[in-house]
């Protein structure tokens, strides 16, 4: 655009919308500003309603697992054999203990091999979704993408149990196909959607103008991504892992079903785990209410509760500040 | 860089090598279009353009908006190309070679053709990285040590006329100069793989007048060193700061001459009410 021309079509662009604007205006002042004003009170509660809604219910939520799990912790809990002890005997007669350190350690051990699997997958697919696939195919991968998530997790569980367990055996020749590795490509297929979809929106987030600058020096297709646009997504594409682990860490049925849920602390991807999710997801139904059992469950799930939040407070501040930035 | 295209780019770049001082053959054109059309889908935006863009010399591009300034230039260095719905027929020869032709590779033709755009567009990286940008990508393999990649910084900065304001800051974000200083810095990074041409889109329209007046003055500075094809709405501009006029209308270009020339004694009548202010 010529600066001129510039001038003129921001002056016309102006000028129209100016008159759009008084139109209407203008128009409910003299038949019934009411109504208008009414209607938008009425959308603007019922918005309100739902988002405060949104946060009432998450605070409820917490307040509701803290109860039960609180007076566990205060009373009952011993910190160390909580976090030190791979002990987990809740229901033992002669003396029950909670030591909850292999189902922790269960869990992140999984949910690390599920990275490991996903996330050069996930970027990878993000990178040639956003930069290299054009037209239909980019359409056909991306559509393929939202399928994959809207598998239902026992779905995932059964393929763990049966697909993924006989190709464990088959390719590793190991006795047992419910393992942490198992899970871990199971959670990790379940966490790629998210990861490459969020990832994807931010290498859309870096401004054309980039890719062409670097192009018009000679930069190839392959050295525009490496050299500008992932660092210029850099923070959107770590918000988009951290998403991954939170999918990830927070998967029940899934991980249950594939993980073998022996009470174990790893030390080879092929040993049996246990996820401190999948845990209160078996035990939960067999407990009477308020029982230390019960409570111990319920102290299970404020870890994970305290323990997603950051997860996600982190991601979400890490895209923010990939915007913020610009 | 794979072998054939090594090869390519030597046919291209050959020619290049006596980018500094005098040209031997002054009269050799940097640029030679022959009748070129070009379209946009199925429209189409230039017709039979002929045009020889001297070496050494600043040529202005001047015409109505949408008269097909942005796509003969963006055609030149085939950044066009990008759109991936274009088409070309007829031949543009840099440095002897026609670029239009499939076997020419867009990534040697842009290491001798530099462009700055309208809005100052640096990269998101570091002032040192972006002028260091081009220069890495173009380099291959070859080991360059911190002393040299420096001393390069320096001398492009210093060319630009940048190099005393931004010295003590080269690793900030180069997102944080001003527009003035950003364009500057774009045309900057051109200068370490030695372009033989430099396309220059309005590169004035973001600027004040203060620094619309520093870029010209540096363009005089690069002439002779370089060729430049600056298009520019801004008759005045035209007049001071280019020794050769193009004038296009609707796709066609249809007056080429020196600037003195085509402003005082225009031959065409379109020329003449177009300078006067007529339309446009
Ligand atoms: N990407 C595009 N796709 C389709 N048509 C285009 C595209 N870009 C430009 N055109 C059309 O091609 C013609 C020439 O456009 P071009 O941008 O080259 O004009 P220009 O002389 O640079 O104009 P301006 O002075 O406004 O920058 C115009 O009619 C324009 O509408
Ligand atoms: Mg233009």
């Amino acid at each position: 655009m010529p600066p001129e021309m510039d001038g003129n079509s921001s002056t016309y662009g102006l000028e129209g919308k100016g008159a759009a604007l008084r139109g209407p205006e203008g128009a409910s002042r003299r038949y019934g500003r009411d109504w208008a004003w009414w209607q938008d009170k009425l959308v603007a509660s019922v918005v309100f309603v739902g988002g405060v809604s949104a946060i009432v219910f998450v605070l409820g939520i917490f307040a509701f697992v803290t109860r039960e799990g609180l007076g566990f912790i205060l009373h009952t809990m011993d910190v160390r054999e909580f976090f030190g002890s791979i002990a987990w005997r809740p229901t033992s007669l002669i003396r029950p203990t909670y030591g909850a350190l292999a189902l922790i350690v269960g869990t992140a051990f999984v949910t690390g091999l599920a990275m490991v699997f996903s996330v050069p997958f996930s970027l990878g697919a993000a990178i040639f979704i956003g930069e290299f696939a054009k037209g239909r195919v980019r359409e056909t991968l991306k559509i393929l993408v939202e399928l994959l998530a809207a598998v239902p997790s026992v779905v995932w569980g059964f393929i763990g149990m049966t697909v993924m367990n006989e190709f464990l055996i088959r390719t590793f020749g190991v006795p047992v196909g419910l393992n942490a590795m198992n899970a871990g490509l199971i959670l990790g297929l379940m966490a790629a959607p998210i990861m490459t979809t969020i990832a994807e929106d931010a290498l859309k987030a870096v401004p054309d103008g980039y890719r062409e600058a670097a192009e018009a020096m000679g930069a190839t297709r392959w050295q525009v991504v490496w050299r500008v646009v992932l660092p210029a997504a850099k923070n959107g594409l770590l918000g988009a892992v951290l998403l991954g682990v939170g999918r990830a860490f927070g998967e029940t049925m899934a991980v249950l079903m594939a993980s073998g849920h022996s009470i174990h602390l790893p030390t080879s991807p092929f040993d049996s785990v246990r996820a401190l999710t999948a845990t209160i997801a078996a035990e939960l139904g067999e407990t009477a209410v308020g029982s230390d059992h019960y409570r111990a469950l319920f102290t299970l799930g404020i870890l994970l509760f305290v323990v997603t939040f950051f997860i996600n407070l982190a991601a979400d501040l890490v895209v923010r500040g990939v915007r913020g930035g610009r | 860089m794979d072998k054939p295209t090594f090869e390519r780019s030597a046919g291209i770049s050959a020619p290049g090598t006596e980018g500094t001082g005098d040209p031997p053959a002054l009269s050799a054109p940097a640029v030679e279009i022959r009748q070129l059309n070009f379209w946009y889908g199925s429209f189409q935006a230039l017709f039979d353009i002929d045009l020889e863009i001297r070496r050494g010399r600043i040529t202005s591009l001047i015409g109505p908006s949408g008269c097909g300034k942005t796509t003969l230039l963006r055609s030149i260095n085939r950044i066009a190309d990008r759109l991936g719905y274009v088409r070309t027929t007829g031949s543009i020869r840099v440095l002897g070679q026609n670029i239009l032709d499939p076997s020419v590779e867009p990534v040697q033709l842009r290491k001798q053709v530099g462009m700055v755009f309208q809005r100052p567009n640096p990269l998101p990286l570091s002032i040192r990285d972006n002028v260091l940008f081009a220069h890495r990508i173009h380099r291959g393999k070859e080991a360059v040590g911190r002393s040299e990649e420096d001393a390069i910084v320096e001398a492009a900065l210093r060319k630009v006329l940048l190099w005393d304001s931004v010295k003590d800051r080269l690793h900030q974000k180069a997102l944080g100069l001003t527009l003035e200083e950003q364009q500057k810095l774009c045309i900057a990074r051109l200068l370490p793989v030695k372009p033989s041409v430099i396309l220059m889109d309005e590169p004035c329209s973001a600027l004040d007048p203060a620094g619309t007046e520093a870029v010209e003055e540096l363009m005089w500075e690069l002439r002779g060193e370089y060729t430049i094809l600056i298009v520019t709405h801004n008759m005045a501009q035209a007049r001071r700061a280019s020794e050769e006029t193009v004038f296009m209308l609707m796709g066609r270009v249809v007056e080429h001459g020196p600037t003195q020339e085509l402003f005082l004694t225009p031959r065409h009548r379109a020329t003449a009410d177009y300078i006067e202010g007529r339309y446009g």
